[in-house]
């Protein structure tokens, strides 16, 4: 089949591997329909994830056909669509049961599960298609993907959707709305939500849908901020205003209640300690760089929320611990419990409650991943969301 | 094997995390381990009940299973098994293996006989999660530090990151009570192994 490969930093190339195939009994192999290039895939593409190999598959959000299943599968049929969240889990297991999808103990196999427990701890899960700290399964960047523990992730769509409105419940949808649920949104209330790629944009709609009376949205992109405006947030271009000031003031003096951080790790910026970030980073001397996040714990106000949807991997310093318990902030991030959510948001799509189409900027045949990484790298404002579609297949 | 380690120790911590090197060989109840062995504990909850995993455990065949360097265990009678080992550079070596203490739903001991290159025993021992979460599974496994050639080979085997290879052999076995299969990322790692 082809696939996408990576091969080193700005290095992905488009090659012929072989199929994948059934390896235990619960898997089952999806034809690929639609896939996409997520923020995070550039983490990977810069090269400031550790632990990748040479001719690792790339991709964690895709869906497709179901064109084979294990005999231990009972929940599976072929021909059935389906989307794939990108966190792998056994449904099985302590966390599971708890619907910590994203905690499972036992996805990650047992030789990369080490690298996360001597990082966090505790070892990580399973994903697809990303660094072998989460297993190193081939990701959805391809004609055919081998999906494990396929009778608890891939949820069913029904025919006649097309697949660009339920494509993103395999991450940026539910990673939007667990962004917004972990803000314990109360009525009347105001969100700040810093960053508005994918995953910011649906925070902010999903911040509007659990009730919020404002959300300001934070980012430097013209077009990223008109995509928020559109979809009713109010706007702050970092490079024209002050953050905080303006923050302080548009909301009368006390604050946002809670504040999102969508950025993640390598924010832009141009203050002392984002240049402070930049020296040391390349001096190896911290791994993140993280000036959003320290705007987004001042901003906040005084018993405030703040979520953290933006991926970190590593350590950082600076990080303002004073301000996080004089202020008595409550702080939750977390990679996202897709298979928690994945049901209620596809009921909301199918409702027309939720708007997942209007992010998509460019449409590419799989062939072009490499030139979609390029352009989702390089030119952020107008390159928001690409979808790639693998050789022979019409769009839906 | 964490039973009154405040008493001996000054704490409650379990004698895997003890401080003091060798602390488990002369605590831990059961195991055949001398002064001198190399000692690897680790405990995992695996939310299965206690009599179905001692039953899986108990039948040594299915050892290799979880234990990716362990390649057959051939069952002689009820005590009895031989133990065909992965070594170095696409090598094994067998060894004879008793079992030295068998509690059903509880505790099963076992240790190396006459002739093993590396002198080796373990225990492993189940117990209801306090918590409820299900099985408590605890693993000690001794290593005698072997000499000569051979045993060097295999020593080196064992002990490049003997805790590591135990914590992996665990964490595959609690995939594979709790959800069949244990998890892989590559065709060439198909598992379970049969």
């Amino acid at each position: 089949m082809r696939a996408l490969t990576w091969h080193g930093r700005h290095d992905v190339r488009m090659e012929t591997i072989p199929d994948p195939k059934i390896v235990n009994p619960r898997d089952a192999i999806i034809r690929i329909t639609s896939t996409a290039i997520c923020g995070s895939d550039l983490h990977l593409y810069d090269h400031v994830i550790p632990t990748m190999k040479s001719g690792d598959v790339l991709g964690h959000e895709f869906m497709g056909e179901v064109v084979e299943v294990g005999p231990g599968n009972r929940k599976l049929r072929v021909g059935q669509r389906v989307v794939v969240p990108f966190v792998i889990a056994c449904g099985e297991c302590f966390f599971c049961k708890k619907q910590q999808f994203a905690a499972c103990d036992n996805s990650n196999p047992a030789e990369s599960a080490d690298m996360s427990e001597f990082l966090y701890g505790y070892p990580m899960t399973g994903a697809f298609g990303y660094a072998h700290l989460t297993g190193g399964y081939a990701g959805g960047q391809a004609e055919y993907a081998r999906v494990p523990f396929a009778d608890v992730g891939p949820i069913v769509i029904p025919d006649g959707i097309e697949d660009e409105k339920v494509l993103f419940l395999s991450d940026i949808l539910p990673t939007g709305w667990m962004a917004a649920v972990n803000c314990q949104i109360e009525p009347e209330e105001v969100v700040a939500v810093w960053g508005c790629g994918p995953v910011g944009l649906f925070a902010i709609q999903s911040a509007f849908a659990l009730g919020a009376h404002r959300v300001i949205a934070i980012d430097h992109y013209p077009h990223r901020l008109a995509l928020a405006k559109s979809m009713g947030a109010e706007t702050l271009n970092f490079e024209e205003s002050d953050v905080r000031e303006a923050l302080v003031e548009m909301t009368g003096g006390i604050g946002p209640d809670a504040c999102i951080d969508a950025v993640g790790m390598e924010s832009h910026g141009f203050t002392a300690d984002s240049m402070m970030d930049k020296v040391k980073s390349s001096m190896k001397l911290v791994t993140d760089e993280t000036h959003g996040l320290r705007q987004v714990i001042i901003a906040c106000r005084k018993g405030g929320r703040v979520s953290i949807p933006g991926v970190y991997g590593g350590v950082t310093d600076k990080f303002p611990i004073g301000a996080m318990m004089e202020k008595g902030l409550s702080i939750k991030g977390g990679q996202t419990h897709v298979q928690k959510y994945t049901a209620d948001l596809l009921k909301l799509i199918l409702e027309g409650k939720l708007n997942t189409t209007f992010l998509i900027s460019h449409r590419l045949p799989l062939e072009e991943a490499p030139t979609g990484y390029k352009i989702f790298k390089e030119q952020q404002n107008d390159v928001t969301k690409v979808v790639l579609k693998p050789a022979g297949i019409t769009r839906h | 094997m964490n039973e009154g380690t405040g008493e001996h120790l000054g704490d409650d911590g379990p004698l895997c995390a003890s401080r003091h090197p060798g602390a488990e060989v002369t605590h831990v109840e059961h195991l055949a381990a001398r002064p001198g062995d190399v000692l690897v504990g680790r405990s995992v909850t695996i939310d299965r009940p206690r009599q179905e995993l001692y039953a899986f455990w108990r039948n040594f065949e299915n050892l290799p299973l979880f234990m990716h360097n362990i390649r057959r265990v051939t069952v002689i009678d009820s005590t009895h098994s031989r133990w065909l080992v992965a070594a170095p550079a696409g090598k094994s070596v067998e060894w004879p293996s008793a079992i030295t203490v068998d509690d059903p739903g509880q505790l099963i001991g076992w240790e190396s006989e006459e002739g093993a290159s590396v002198r080796n025993s373990g225990t492993v021992e189940f117990k209801d999660s306090p918590e409820r979460r299900g099985t408590v599974v605890t693993v000690t496994l001794a290593y005698d530090p072997p000499a000569g050639a051979i045993g060097q080979m295999i020593a080196k085997l064992f002990h490049k990151e003997p805790k590591i290879q135990a914590r992996r052999d665990l964490r595959r076995f609690k995939q594979l009570m709790e959800t069949g299969e244990v998890a892989t990322a590559a065709p060439p790692y198909a598992a379970p192994r049969a």
